[in-house]
């Protein structure tokens, strides 16, 4: 075995790993904080997440026809186009909500479900038919700024490129930031005493409705912010590119314990980290045995045997209830 | 202040409230007794807005609450303390008695804070704990404390004794009264009767979601009824 090469490549994986997990984790949130609020999986997330890609796109391509893309500091622009998407995506959460989940809110569990996955195609097949119309393509490629894909070399096996330092830094401000509003603020409070008890929440004067359209604000927010870093990240999109992404961030907020925030983030970087490294050193270790390909495989393996052994997920909630 | 007119509430086909009637004045201790299901549960949660009464009014100082969310009727000055505690497990205690002020802005909180935690002492030495690892007396403190928080005019107790050791209580029943002095109306449900009767000015006796007696609460602590069915006398 070439352990040089093991080594060597080591903070390279790394840093995809975490790329991947941040992705991972800002979708998750998604999941995660809806399930907390409403016992209920918001199958339409990844759909919420690609059309941020989309907005990012569509701007970035409209500035770039404009020729205005390399005027301005790409720092700003990306910041201009990360917020835009964002707010895109938390109003169509929010909106989704509203139209296709309050009305349901009695109903027995499997119904809301069922709606999300008619979100769920009712939202590609609108990007795909808008996009079709509008640009006569769905599948439609980030446009690149030159400062963006400058790349530092650190060692001979590691260099980073400026966007996916954008990527991190952006990822962790955006984790951080909801970290503080959900822990700290009172509206982060009320959204966390919201998903433990309705009913008592309202008898503390909350609006338990408007907290709920707050949690899909946000968390719609933090998905469209994921797609357009996606976006950034790994240029090519098209309506249908939610599905895997989105599946993994819900596995990853199923192993951090669903409905638990910092386990979505913590599910995220784990599920994101694992598959970089076994994309990487499967086919090191077993000699090309087992390549890159069965990366997924072994990573839904290792989270297999996790939960097997904490089935609530690594950080799910075993308080004690008491009477 | 709360006039409560013919209510009638349902679970599904259950005919729980079957037209009740009541009146809490301005500064009263006004207790409801009553059995296991008699419907004391179901009253206070239809006048905290979180059940809709399929008849009858509840009016507040003489405006009808009907339709009114839970979260609006807090607005209105009535805060509802639910059976069992109900605490935040997840959060902490200090977390708990913010959400409590949760309806108010004003620079008073922090004084309002102080005050709580000279109540009950304990909550202070424990506010950074997670409050499901509160023993049950305390979250029965923080229950009070928190629904303190939101300066109610008229307050609704269901049940504050429940599952405490005699000496808390005691603690417990003296704090309703301190608060009630301050000039906080209390509507209290309670299966302690004697303890009840003793604090309130007047009382209610709920069977089967009706109104069977009311009065003065010396007088009702007095009826040969009530002392056999509610205060154990053979
Ligand atoms: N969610 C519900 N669904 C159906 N029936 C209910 C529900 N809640 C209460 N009931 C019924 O309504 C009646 C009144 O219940 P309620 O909880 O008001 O009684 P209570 O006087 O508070 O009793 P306790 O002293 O045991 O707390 C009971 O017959 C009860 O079975
Ligand atoms: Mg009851």
């Amino acid at each position: 075995m070439d352990f040089p090469l093991l080594i060597g490549i080591f903070p390279q994986v790394l840093l995809d790993g975490l790329i991947l997990g941040f992705m991972y984790a800002l979708i998750a949130l998604g999941y995660t904080m809806v399930y907390g609020v409403l016992e209920f999986i918001n199958f339409a997330h990844s759909e919420i997440f690609v059309v941020g890609a989309f907005v990012g796109v569509e701007i970035l391509l409209t500035l770039q026809a404009a020729g205005l893309l390399e005027i301005f500091s790409p720092f700003l622009v990306l910041l201009v186009v990360l917020l835009l998407g964002m707010l895109a995506s938390g109003l169509l959460a929010v909106t989704v909500e509203r139209v296709a989940y309050r009305p349901l809110r009695g109903a027995p569990r499997l119904i809301p479900l069922i709606s999300a996955i008619g979100v769920s195609f009712f939202l590609q097949d609108a990007v795909r038919l808008v996009e079709s119309i509008w640009r006569n393509a769905f599948n439609l490629v980030y446009p690149t700024m030159d400062t963006l894909n400058i790349r530092y070399s650190f060692t001979e096996t590691l260099d980073v490129s400026v966007k996916s330092l954008v990527v991190i830094v952006a990822s962790l401000l955006m984790l951080w930031g909801l970290h503080a509003l959900v822990n700290r603020t009172k509206i982060g409070k009320a959204i966390r005493a919201v998903a433990e008890d309705q009913a008592t929440a309202s008898l503390m004067g909350i609006n338990v409705n408007r907290m709920i359209s707050l949690t899909f604000l946000i968390g719609g927010a933090m998905g469209g912010a994921a797609g357009v870093l996606f976006g950034v990240q790994y240029s090519l999109i098209n309506p249908y590119t939610g599905f895997i992404p989105g599946l993994k961030a819900f596995t990853a907020a199923v192993l951090g314990g669903i409905g638990n925030i910092p386990g979505a983030m913590l599910g995220g970087l784990v599920l994101g980290l694992l598959e970089a490294f076994a994309a990487s050193y499967l086919s090191l270790l077993t000699g090309g045995a087992f390549g890159a390909e069965y990366k997924d495989i072994f990573a839904f393996s290792i989270l297999i045997l996790i939960l097997i052994f904490r089935p609530k997920g690594l950080l799910g909630e075993v308080v004690r209830e008491r009477a | 202040m709360l006039d409560v007119r013919d209510l009638h509430v349902y679970y599904g086909e259950i005919h729980a409230l079957k037209g009740i009637s009541f009146r809490v004045a301005q500064g009263e201790i006004v207790t409801l007794l009553g059995n296991n299901g008699a419907g004391k549960t179901t009253t206070l949660k239809t006048l905290s807005g979180l059940l809709a009464p399929r008849r009858g009014d509840v009016l507040l100082n003489g405006a009808s609450l009907a339709g009114a969310p839970p979260h609006g009727i807090v607005l209105k000055g009535i805060t509802h303390v639910p059976e069992g505690r109900r605490i935040f497990n997840r959060l902490t205690v200090l977390e708990n008695i913010e959400m409590g002020a949760y309806t108010r802005s004003d620079r008073g909180i922090a004084e309002d804070m102080e005050r709580v935690f000279a109540i009950f002492p304990r909550l202070k030495e424990r506010r950074a704990q997670v409050a499901g690892t509160l023993s049950g007396g305390e979250q029965q403190m923080l229950a009070i404390g928190r629904a303190l928080m939101a300066k109610p005019r008229l307050l609704l107790l269901d049940e504050p004794s429940m599952g405490l050791a005699p000496v808390l209580v005691e603690q417990i029943f003296e704090t309703v009264q301190a608060i009630n002095r301050q000039g906080v109306t209390i509507l209290l449900v309670e299966q302690n009767a004697a303890m009840a009767l003793s604090i309130a000015g007047r009382g209610y006796v709920l069977e089967t979601g009706e109104i069977a007696l009311s009065g003065a609460a010396a007088d009702l602590a007095g009826n040969p009824e009530v002392r056999r069915a509610y205060l154990g006398e053979a």
